[in-house]
């Protein structure tokens, strides 16, 4: 295939049966930097609020490297041609999560870091768990309209009424004894694997041109059902949980997976029609849509002072910011959630925050670089829909605290406070990396099978008309 | 699908650009806006955060300092001068801004002015934490408790200056009733919102500085200013014999403007001394006509009317007037400080002091100097200067003599000091028939080497007659107070 053949000519002097770069040593340098880097912000917190060092400072580092290691080893076993950046980028950004909660706590007198570091234990042991279980991504593909189901039960689980719970005015958690979850972030995945399955089955039919009209081909009217569902789906999410940014970035990934599945730019613009159509809607019938709006063409009259307060965070950090301890990043409200971004630009300024957004570019551009080098659809669309969703969910919530965007909400993945983000973005990078082993993991001379090859042969006729 | 894939790709990047330009707007171009609105709290906190300096008096005793305290703001205002100081001091509330010095010198005390640039930078390497410099007041602390027991003794509601008349230094200055700033500096907004409305809702309006910032009709005691114009024009000499019948005929007026006892002055015809003596109202509105408002007007200006004052304090005096356009019979009135004069406390005593210091009216300052963080580096001292001739040094001697015979023989015994001559003059201004008079004294000591000068308002007198109130049984006794604290010390 053609993208062997570039690999190849790129990694020239390498002879194809010796072993290739598996970068597993990078991997490792990486992880020191990372926990370097984790663990000087933690000490760096405390001698900036307190002005001494942390009593745990080495208890802090020692499960961090524990935690990195495990996950670190595992894919060595398990996943030896894996993007080597991808797990040092996630360690760094859960230690600049971790250090902000920390100073949070000292701010607000709490322990919130504490349980952070728990659920960070959580979601490396899924981690460990994805990638020994998912021993191949194909395997994941078998039953989308299970995983479809599956995922939208997850969805509306917080509706129920023993174990639903709002908080914040936002309907998405479940009660389980004494702790809470946001199935949502579990559905969010599950839900772009099972899209992924089902587009992989359906995407000739989905390509098929209907009528033509200013010069795009529109998708048959018959095609519509599956978009138009998620659009109401997504529409439902935002009416009866009264959560804007989930609804968002569901819809806003199937779109963009439909695009990749039926390379039909058409898809493109109906699902922005479509967001536009349900906008204008909820706009009618969901108050708070409006007031975000409002809030986002004028900050300051916000009476919670959410994004002003965000906003002065941001300016008062300026280029290099106030170094972390010494701001006020405890008067932006939600800024252990939500307004973790805004809070970490104010401690370490334009500088800092510029490099965190740079950290989920590069992030999600390995995902999507494994998606460009895998060689079966079913884990090229999971690639890119992971990636691709995974920023989108970056952008939205990071482009809402800096008012790029009115805000919405969702949380900044890694960074945020909350077990069942951090736990389910562990699992989605867990699927990154096995996407990304599977994609730069030499093939085996002749090991396709016929039935593959008839596959792909399909896959080529598609294309080329 | 590998276009498609790189499509998105490229769309991401595009959304990380647009979030990268996003942040380099606020944090690096919208920054300094964000961080001048008044709502910030961060910025307040910062300066909060910072020690404060000190208002100091004469004698280096705080009347405003920041004390370390345990909670997020880190220094708590304090005024141990509490309301004796209040009107100088003013407050520095996180809520409700700053007043008074705590406005006016804010650059220095909390160490944002330029003149401590130096210092922040010494700070910044030293890695010491930046602190707000010194401010040091001409106030001496003796006259300032005088005037403020003379007033609250008797629960008046009034005003006191008292000025070195050599250098224009305020020595004094007191506004009653006053309130206590150190609620408003308070950590607690819930204490320096109820400390705000209940300043707000008390109609005797604690916070105003009635010594500087309120205007009255000074009554008789701007007789000085006529009389000054009449020894100026050279027409009229002390013992020049002027008409004083019990009742002036206001020209174009059937009213007549007749003497507050209902008697002629003396014969009928005082001189100018006793006419200043007895304070006789029909003979100084006679020399108000005879002398025009142009004149009394341009006198009224040499002794400071028509500017404002303390404006290198910054401290927003309001600037006493002369009426501008007035007729014969207003004319007549504004001579007896009637009609549309008015004049605040500090320029009667400014006028007083012009007399003293030889006819020459010094600037009035507030500010004796400020200095570093450490107290001790001065960065600026006011060096005293001379603001106008208000009158020639023998007009200056003759009313010198005619305000002693005011104390010794006259309206103003109550003033007299053993060993010591005083000069000054009292004055009982009616403003409305509805309210009673306002009382005042302006005098200076000694008088043959003055050194200080007085002024003294009593707006409300609660516990006297009104048939009572007279500038000089009410305002001269504080003035005599405040004269004997500067001058034993």
């Amino acid at each position: 295939m053609s993208f062997d053949r570039a690999r190849s000519r790129s990694e020239a002097p390498a002879v194809e049966a010796a072993a290739p770069r598996r970068g597993r040593g990078t991997e490792l340098v990486l992880l020191v930097f990372a926990i370097g880097i984790a663990t000087f912000a933690y000490v760096s917190v405390d001698l900036g609020a307190l002005g001494r060092v942390p009593p745990n400072a080495l208890a802090y580092l020692g499960g961090l490297s524990v935690a990195t290691a495990i996950a670190h080893v595992v894919i060595r076993i398990r996943a030896p041609y894996a993007d080597p950046v991808i797990l040092p980028i996630v360690v760094t950004l859960c230690g600049l999560g971790l250090a902000m909660i920390h100073r949070l706590d000292i701010a607000d007198g709490t322990t919130r870091a504490t349980t952070q570091l728990t659920w960070m234990a959580v979601g490396v042991a899924l981690f460990v768990a994805v990638l020994i279980v998912v021993r191949d991504h194909r395997m994941l593909s078998r039953l989308p309209y299970l995983a479809g189901l599956g995922g939208l039960l997850l969805l509306v689980l917080p509706l129920l009424p023993v174990i639903g719970h709002s908080i914040r005015g936002a309907r998405i958690w479940i009660n389980v004894g004494p702790m809470t979850f946001q199935p949502g972030e579990a559905a969010k995945i599950i839900l772009i694997i099972a899209f992924a399955a089902y587009l992989v089955q359906t995407r000739d039919a989905l390509a098929l041109a209907g009528r033509r009209f200013l010069g795009v081909d529109l998708p048959r009217a018959r095609d519509l059902g599956p978009i138009l569902l998620v659009w109401i789906a997504a529409l439902g999410i935002l009416v009866v949980q009264n959560d804007l940014g989930p609804s968002v970035l569901l819809f806003g990934i199937f779109v963009l997976m439909i695009y990749v599945a039926t390379e039909r730019i058409s898809w493109i613009i109906l699902g922005l029609l479509l967001i536009l159509a349900g906008g204008f809607a909820a706009n009618a019938v969901v108050s708070h849509v409006a007031e975000r709006v409002d809030f986002w063409m004028d900050p300051f009259i916000d009476p919670t002072g959410q994004v002003a307060q965000s906003l002065y965070g941001l300016a008062y950090g300026g280029l290099l910011g106030t170094g972390l301890g010494q701001g006020r990043p405890d008067l932006t409200p939600i800024a252990e959630s939500d307004f973790i971004g805004s809070a970490l630009g104010e401690e370490l300024g334009l500088t800092g925050l510029i490099a965190i957004i740079l950290l989920y570019a590069l992030l999600a551009s390995r995902g999507l670089r494994a998606g460009l080098l895998l060689r079966d659809p079913f884990g090229k669309l999971l690639a890119a829909g992971l990636a691709a969703g995974f920023f989108l969910q970056v952008f939205i919530v990071l482009g809402g605290v800096t008012r790029l965007i009115p805000l919405t909400g969702l949380t900044t993945p890694f960074l945020s406070l909350g077990g069942s983000s951090l736990v389910m973005n562990w699992v989605l990078v867990a699927l990154l990396i096995r996407l990304s082993d599977a994609a730069r993991r030499p093939t085996p001379p002749s090991s396709s099978s016929p039935a593959s090859q008839a596959e792909t042969a399909v896959t080529q006729v598609v294309r080329i008309r | 699908m590998n276009s498609p894939i790189r499509r998105i790709s490229a769309g991401c990047l595009l959304l990380c650009i647009a979030l990268l330009i996003n942040a380099t707007y606020v944090q690096a171009f919208w920054a300094d806006d964000l961080n001048a609105r008044s709502e910030n709290r961060r910025v307040l906190l910062d300066e909060y955060s910072r020690e404060r300096g000190p208002i100091l008096l004469a004698d280096d005793t705080p009347v405003a300092q920041s004390v370390p305290v345990d909670d997020e703001y880190q220094f708590l205002r304090q005024y141990p001068g509490e309301a004796v100081y209040a009107p100088l001091t003013g407050y520095y509330s996180y809520t409700f801004g700053r007043t008074a010095l705590e406005r006016a010198q804010n650059d220095i005390l909390s160490g944002d002015d330029d003149r401590l640039f130096v210092r922040r930078l010494i700070d910044l390497v030293t890695g010491e934490e930046p602190r707000g410099g010194a401010v040091r007041l001409t106030i001496d602390p003796a006259a300032q408790q005088a005037a403020w027991d003379g007033l609250t003794g008797e629960g008046f509601k009034g005003a006191v200056v008292a000025i070195d008349v050599q250098t224009g230094a305020i020595l004094a200055m007191v506004s009653t009733p006053s309130y206590d700033p150190n609620p408003m500096a308070s950590h607690s907004f819930e204490e320096q919102q109820a400390t705000r409305d209940a300043l707000a809702a008390d109609p005797d309006k604690p916070d105003l500085n009635r010594a500087i910032a309120q205007r009255l009709p000074p009554g008789s005691v701007f007789k000085l200013v006529t009389a000054a114009a009449a020894l100026e024009s050279g027409e009229f000499e002390p013992d020049t014999e002027v008409p004083g019948p019990a009742d002036y005929d206001l020209p174009q007026s059937t009213r007549p403007l007749p003497n507050q006892s209902g008697e002629a002055c003396l014969d009928g015809t005082p001189t100018l001394t006793e006419a200043l003596r007895i304070s006789c109202n029909t003979a100084f509105a006679y020399l108000g006509n005879e002398l025009g408002d142009d004149a009394l007007r341009e006198q009224a200006e040499r002794f400071g009317f028509g500017t404002q004052p303390l404006t290198n304090d910054d401290m927003n005096a309001a600037t006493s007037v002369f009426p501008p356009d007035p007729d014969e019979p207003q004319t007549a009135l504004s001579a007896i400080g009637q009609f549309d004069v008015q004049a605040t406390p500090l320029q009667m005593a400014m006028v007083s002091a012009a007399i003293a210091n030889d006819g020459v009216l010094m600037e009035p300052y507030l500010v004796r100097e400020v200095s570093g963080p450490d107290l001790v580096s001065p960065i600026e001292r006011t060096e005293p200067e001379e603001r106008t001739r208000a009158v020639s040094p023998e007009t200056a001697e003759e009313l010198t003599q005619m305000m002693v015979d005011v104390v010794e023989n006259g309206t103003g015994e109550n003033a007299q000091i053993d060993g010591i001559q005083v000069a000054g003059k009292t004055g009982t201004a009616q403003s409305s028939p509805e309210r009673p008079p306002y009382a005042w004294f302006t005098s200076f000591a000694p008088a043959d080497e003055p050194s200080v000068a007085v002024a003294v308002v009593i707006e409300d007198a609660p516990d006297t007659a009104r048939d009572d109130i007279g500038g000089g049984r009410l305002a001269a006794p504080i003035a005599r107070a405040v004269m004997q604290a500067v001058l034993g010390s």
